[in-house]
């Protein structure tokens, strides 16, 4: 187990360095040109284009100005004193870009986790129904519901709501965001809308999994034991078939999660002005504001990286078989 | 792997009324019982005339635009009047006006001219957005800009991806840890963040390396991005079908033979895999152009004024209380559109898939 966990976490290093040269390839390499200027702002001044490339290492090898690159990313985490330019900061605004995305991560986790319960419970509910009902009209109803609400696309689905239960009707507040700390009430009220935003693709999507999953369990031999057995068939259900068929929903979920937590629910936050990480790089596209939207882009990579190594952690302490050795 | 019961009964229906009649039994390809059994599946079979209908609508885009709506997808009309019904209506009208009679200025919402159906025939058949474009028109423009680079980015993405797993699954070794290490790079980023990361960093100055140029505000951007962020999740599933098929005797039995890589990785390995394909590559034109919708509502995909559906939502979202049709109708096209594909695509699986060990048949 050990040696598995620290080859993987190795593996995990090697990840995250391939990504930050890939984030590093995007925002220096594609745009062509002098970043320099680029970056030195709308009206910039000689001595301004030539202090950023001494201070990026334009003039250096690419390897140079990767090192100083993430050394600006990272600096604005690192506490102590930095000088202008030792930050990673938007071309725009002039924020630090990392500490722009440490004020979004509440309105995120709020959102992805208040919405990851209820497409999860959700999810599973509608699966269950469905395969339990298999081919009858009430599962053939939630299958088209499950097919509608994944094919719907999510910003849409918010508008809409907004629209129809914000806007003509005022039985929820038109967006926003009020921090749980400052009052647990609005917090709850602001949030209940873009929750179900959010899940619905997700409840769509599991549940259809999930359904699949339990009806090639229920057809194994173990099932038909427990049932001649004469286990009765909510707990021949519960016990051996929902469980193991929830074992691939766990990963899809582990993944997915990672996902809208790394900024992921980009649309979710902006149709709903939730001030979250999305947000925030959603609002430097317009601009073409690149610092902000690698900074995010680079902080979802870290957060889908470090949560499917704890995935296959769990999944390793849980089912030995899975440990490779 | 039990062969689905229903074949099976239809068979030996089939073979004995073939003896009755003395009819000779035709050799059937999988092909053409995957096609029949599609074919007793009428909601895959109408999901299928769905999108083609609204594909055909959209090529006509061009003919709609000059022979009935009688305008362009960028032509403004503020400041004109459609006769409805009889009557004359202002495009927009209303607003904020100096009222030479009271000698006010009036501060008021502009109106914009909702859907007349049919009533001016042809003309603003939707609607007006909020620069007096006629949304019909651009609805159809938007909806050929979306279906293209839906449909442009997932051959590319199905293409390149088939090709790799092709290359990693046949040839297994370092080869195979290369490729699979490309995947889990692309794989360790949210998905959309990277398309916005690489369409906007794309939008500055365009691409112009390794002799490839494209121009910024090109089609080709969000159709490339779109392709390669999605190429794992085709190459993934691909890469691992081969790697067992890879292992099977009529592989064996082909290198025996004397074919070389390429013959045994196009015409034994390939056709093997053709219809998990057929099915990724129906799904994944879904998939892209609700992500090509999502791009462009953020503003990184299709650049305005060229329609597509996402700006068009974009767009009709700040207008949402005066004119909730412009926000809805596009979003009500991408649903039909991405749900008929999901539909078909459902159904062409259960056709083609001899091994879905479920079928609920009752």
């Amino acid at each position: 187990m050990l040696a598995f966990v620290i080859r993987r976490l190795i593996g995990m290093v090697a990840v995250l360095f391939a990504v930050s040269l890939l984030v590093f390839i995007v925002f220096i390499l594609i745009p062509g040109g002098d970043p320099a200027e680029r970056m030195a702002g709308k009206n910039p001044t000689p001595e301004n284009i030539q202090n950023i490339r001494a201070k990026w290492g334009f003039d250096k090898p690419f390897y140079v100005q990767y090192v100083r690159m993430m050394e600006k990313a990272g600096n604005g985490l690192l506490p102590g004193k930095h000088s202008e330019y030792d930050i990673l900061r938007s071309f725009d605004t002039r924020q630090n870009v990392a500490a722009e995305i440490k004020k979004g991560i509440p309105a995120t986790f709020s959102l992805c986790i208040g919405a990851g319960i209820i497409w999860l419970v959700f999810g599973i509910l509608v699966g269950v129904i469905s395969a339990v009902k298999a081919g009858r009209w009430s599962d053939r109803a939630i299958t088209v519901l499950a097919l509608i609400g994944i094919s719907m696309p999510v910003f849409w689905l918010g508008i809409v709501l907004r629209y129809f239960f914000a806007e003509t009707r005022t039985w929820f507040p038109d967006g926003g965001y009020v921090p749980l700390t400052q009052d647990p009430a609005q917090w709850l009220y602001h949030l209940i809308l873009p929750w179900f935003c959010l899940a619905v693709l997700f409840i769509g999507f599991y549940g259809r999994v999930l359904r699949s999953n339990m009806l090639d369990t229920m057809n194994e031999d173990y099932v038909r034991t427990a049932r001649a057995k004469g286990i009765p068939p909510g707990r021949v259900l519960g016990r051996h078939v929902l469980r193991n068929s929830l074992i691939p929903i766990v990963s899809l979920f582990g993944l997915d999660f990672a996902a809208v937590l790394g900024g992921g629910a980009i649309l979710t936050e902006t149709v709903f002005d939730l001030k979250g990480v999305g947000w925030y790089a959603a609002q430097s596209v317009g601009g073409l504001d690149l610092p902000p939207i690698m900074g995010v882009t680079l902080y979802g990579a870290f957060f889908i990286v470090v949560f499917s190594a704890f995935v296959d952690f769990a999944y390793a302490y849980l089912d030995p078989r899975i440990r490779p050795t | 792997m039990a062969e689905p019961a229903t074949d099976l009964t239809l068979d030996s229906a089939s073979l004995l009324a073939a003896e009755e009649h003395e009819v000779s039994i035709v050799g059937r390809s999988p092909w053409y019982l995957a096609w029949r059994r599609l074919r007793r599946n009428w909601v895959a079979l109408v999901s299928l005339v769905v999108f083609l209908l609204i594909c055909v609508a959209c090529a006509l885009a061009p003919v709609y635009a000059r022979h009935l709506a009688h305008t362009g997808p960028n032509t403004v009309h503020a400041g004109d009047t459609v006769i409805v019904s009889g009557k004359p209506k202002e495009v927009i009208g209303g607003g904020s006006h100096y009222d030479a009679k009271t000698n006010k200025f009036i501060v008021a919402a502009p109106t914009y001219l909702g859907p007349t159906w049919w009533h001016a025939h042809g003309r603003f058949v939707l609607g007006t957005d909020n620069l007096g474009r006629d949304v019909a028109v651009r609805l159809l423009y938007g909806g050929r800009n979306s279906l293209k680079v839906g449909i442009g980015s997932a051959l590319i993405c199905a293409l390149v991806a088939v090709l790799l797993a092709l290359i990693a699954g046949y040839n297994g070794g370092w080869v195979d840890w290369v490729i699979s290490r490309f995947f889990d790079l692309i794989w360790a980023f949210p998905v959309f963040l990277l398309a916005i990361a690489l369409s906007t960093a794309l939008a500055i100055n365009g691409f112009h390396h390794f002799g490839i140029s494209i121009e910024p505000g090109s089609l080709w951007i969000p159709t490339l991005v779109i392709s390669y962020v999605l190429i794992p999740y085709i190459g993934r599933p691909l890469r691992g079908q081969i790697l067992s098929l890879r292992e099977k005797e009529f592989i064996e039995a082909a290198i025996g033979q004397g074919a070389g890589p390429l013959r045994v990785m196009f015409s034994d390995v390939l056709p093997n895999i053709a219809s998990t394909v057929l099915v990724f590559f129906t799904l994944i034109i879904a998939t892209n152009i609700l992500t090509e919708a999502g791009l462009s509502f953020l503003g990184a995909g299709v650049r305005p004024p060229d329609p597509s559906w996402g700006n068009m939502i974009a767009s009709g979202q700040d207008q949402i209380q005066t004119a909730p049709w412009l926000a809805l109708i596009p979003g009500i096209a991408i649903v039909l559109t991405v749900l008929s594909l999901n539909l078909f695509g459902d159904g062409l699986r259960d056709a083609l898939d001899p091994r879905a060990k479920v079928r609920i048949e009752r």
